[in-house]
């Protein structure tokens, strides 16, 4: 290969349905699953006379993405139509932005490997409606339900900032928790709530001189892992295909291509020409969209921390691991209650041990929140001090969360009713263990020699304390009166 | 006369709008569309320097509806008029690319 050296160029298209219930441009109900055709109407089915109106939620959702993707947000904006024919979308054109878009100007922070941050521009963010869905069966034909026909979809182009796989896909990860943090998307993948569009060349440089590849955009891509693996896959495909025959970027010869997830590669997709003539115009049935400060204000009022300046609070603020902080930090609601029992004075480790250790499991089973599954982030806060305080043992904690779960007792109530509090009453624990030391001059012994044989031995007699208390006793207390008995 | 539509111009169109035309048909739209274009130019005359371009012809803004949801047709009413269907679907040509 000689000198040849090369960096990977990516920018992203990427589409987000919107969380509303109904859809952008009339009030069919958007419900996955539903019967085939049955959430449709004359809107969506494009039948003449019907006009579209606009869903005020979906345009605040959008604008609130836009915000937390730090775009400038349009004062005026308008509808376009894009030319489309294909019969998953019946009118013969897309509602779509083109000159005016809502957002503008923006960047996303994503983390590296590294454990540094980098921004990725955003070009524009601008709102439109979903195709419906075309589904292959076996024969000469295809079939179409046009119930996702009109769903609010939010796109978001990023300028081409990205330089690995792994950086498009930390990139979409991040955007998926922050739609997620505000409410304004699920981002359920499976459900198609996501879908990712990379554009990738190569600067290569050889022997002095750089060229750059030709460039490839992988579509409909509805996973993280075939997101991440087509990259890399056309990276390597790029590659090999310069070496073998020199091919530079042109006027004209971008390619577009599938992924074939069964056989891991992507496949050219044969494209006419004036197929990207999308002859786009002003949609005369829908009225521009005037943004004041008022209701600007109003939308930025519902931003939040955002899930990765969170994480990175909680690693710095409250000494967690990157691990656990991304845990607390998947959803909004399982940080806010966080948060909460911190506020309330539970300990940040201890609070995060419960949590991730014993109320995520629970709420998963459950399928519901942590904040439903305990109402009360108080009764947690205590139950971290109980245990910090030796008032009863990490597994005892464990345990009472459990039961906290269930019935939504105090910790101290349900420490008592299961007779989980340690004795710390030194008194009480020093006649205990003095009794202990009676009963076993051996072990005494061969603590006082020292050596080898001391640690073991005091092992052995605080377990026998331990015995004599069922479990309750509190260890570190027991330690401290053996320490004074025996030195 | 030179048309300003040419007839290529009008298969390109009618082409992209999946639309099959007669040569007859082809002949007289390139009429009819140059005819508009003429008229296009003429108020390519007016002198429109200080004036803002116009998004939309009324003078209003911001007509929403809340998200609700309102009664759709369902899957009978929806494929009653398709030209053929399979199932709860609609049945088309097959398709290779979309949106």
């Amino acid at each position: 290969m000689g000198n040849l050296q090369y960096k990977v160029i990516v920018g992203l298209e990427i589409h987000v349905h919107l969380r509303t219930k109904s859809k952008m441009f009339c009030g069919c109900a958007l419900e996955y699953g539903a019967t085939a055709n049955s959430r449709v109407c004359p809107v969506c089915l494009g039948m003449p006379g019907s006009l579209p109106v606009m869903n005020k939620q979906a345009f605040e959702y959008a604008v609130l993405a836009a915000l937390a993707l730090n775009c400038k947000i349009a004062e005026f904006t308008k509808w376009d139509r894009k030319g489309y024919y294909y019969p998953d979308l019946p009118k013969n054109y897309q509602i779509s932005q083109y000159d005016l878009p809502l957002g503008t100007g923006g960047f996303i922070e994503i983390p590296l490997q590294s454990g540094q941050t980098k921004k990725i521009r955003i070009i524009r963010v601008h709102l439109e409606e979903d195709a419906g869905k075309n589904l292959h069966p076996a024969g000469n034909f295809s079939q179409i339900d046009l119930n996702r026909a009109g769903t609010p979809l939010l796109e978001i182009v990023t300028e081409p900032d990205m330089n690995s796989a792994a950086e498009v896909r930390a990139l979409a990860v991040e955007l998926q928790r922050i739609v997620r943090f505000l409410g304004v998307s699920v981002a359920d993948m499976q459900k198609g709530h996501m879908r990712f569009e990379p554009n990738i060349n190569l600067i290569i440089t050889r022997d002095g001189t750089e060229y750059k590849t030709p460039i490839a955009e992988i579509k409909n891509l509805n996973s993280f892992r075939a997101l991440e693996r087509s990259v890399d896959y056309e990276i390597q495909r790029q590659l090999d295909e310069f070496l073998q025959t020199g091919k530079v970027m042109e006027m004209g010869n971008k390619t577009t291509h599938g992924w074939d997830d069964e056989n891991q590669t992507t496949v050219l997709q044969r494209e006419k020409e004036e197929a990207h003539d999308y002859r786009y115009f002003p949609e005369p049935d829908l009225v521009p969209v005037v943004m004041n400060e008022r209701w600007l204000n109003e939308i930025k009022s519902k931003l939040c921390e955002l899930p990765l300046q969170k994480q990175m609070r909680y690693v710095s603020e409250y000494k967690l691991s990157d691990y656990d902080a991304g845990v607390l930090t998947a959803e909004r609601s399982t940080a806010e209650f966080f948060e909460r029992a911190v506020k309330k004075g539970g300990d940040p480790k201890r609070v995060c041990n419960l949590l991730t250790q014993v109320g995520l499991k629970l709420a998963n089973e459950a399928g519901c929140t942590l904040a439903e599954l305990i109402p009360a982030a108080e009764n947690v806060a205590e139950l971290a001090e109980m245990i910090d305080t030796g008032k009863v043992s990490a597994s005892a904690g464990n345990t009472i969360m459990r039961k906290m779960a269930e019935s939504g007792e105090k910790p101290q109530i349900i420490a008592e009713q299961l007779n989980l509090l340690q004795k710390s009453d030194a008194g009480e624990l020093e006649v205990i263990v003095d009794k202990v030391l009676e009963g076993n001059p051996k072990a005494v012994e061969d603590v006082k020699s020292g050596g080898k044989k001391s640690k073991k031995a005091r092992g052995f007699l605080l377990g026998q304390v331990m015995q004599k208390t069922s479990g309750r006793a509190n260890p570190k207390i027991i330690s401290e009166i053996l320490a004074e008995k025996l030195g | 006369m030179q048309k300003k539509i040419s007839r290529a111009q009008v298969r390109n169109v009618a082409k992209l709008s999946r639309l099959e035309l007669t040569e007859s048909e082809v002949k007289e739209f390139s009429g009819q569309l140059s005819a508009i274009l003429g008229y296009m130019e003429k108020m390519n005359k007016l002198d429109t320097d200080n004036v803002e371009p116009l998004a939309h012809c009324l003078p209003i803004s911001n007509c929403f509806r809340e998200d609700a949801v309102r009664e759709s047709l369902g899957t009978e009413k929806t494929l009653a008029n398709a030209p053929q269907r399979d199932g709860d679907f609609f049945k088309v040509p097959k398709i290779i690319d979309s949106l």
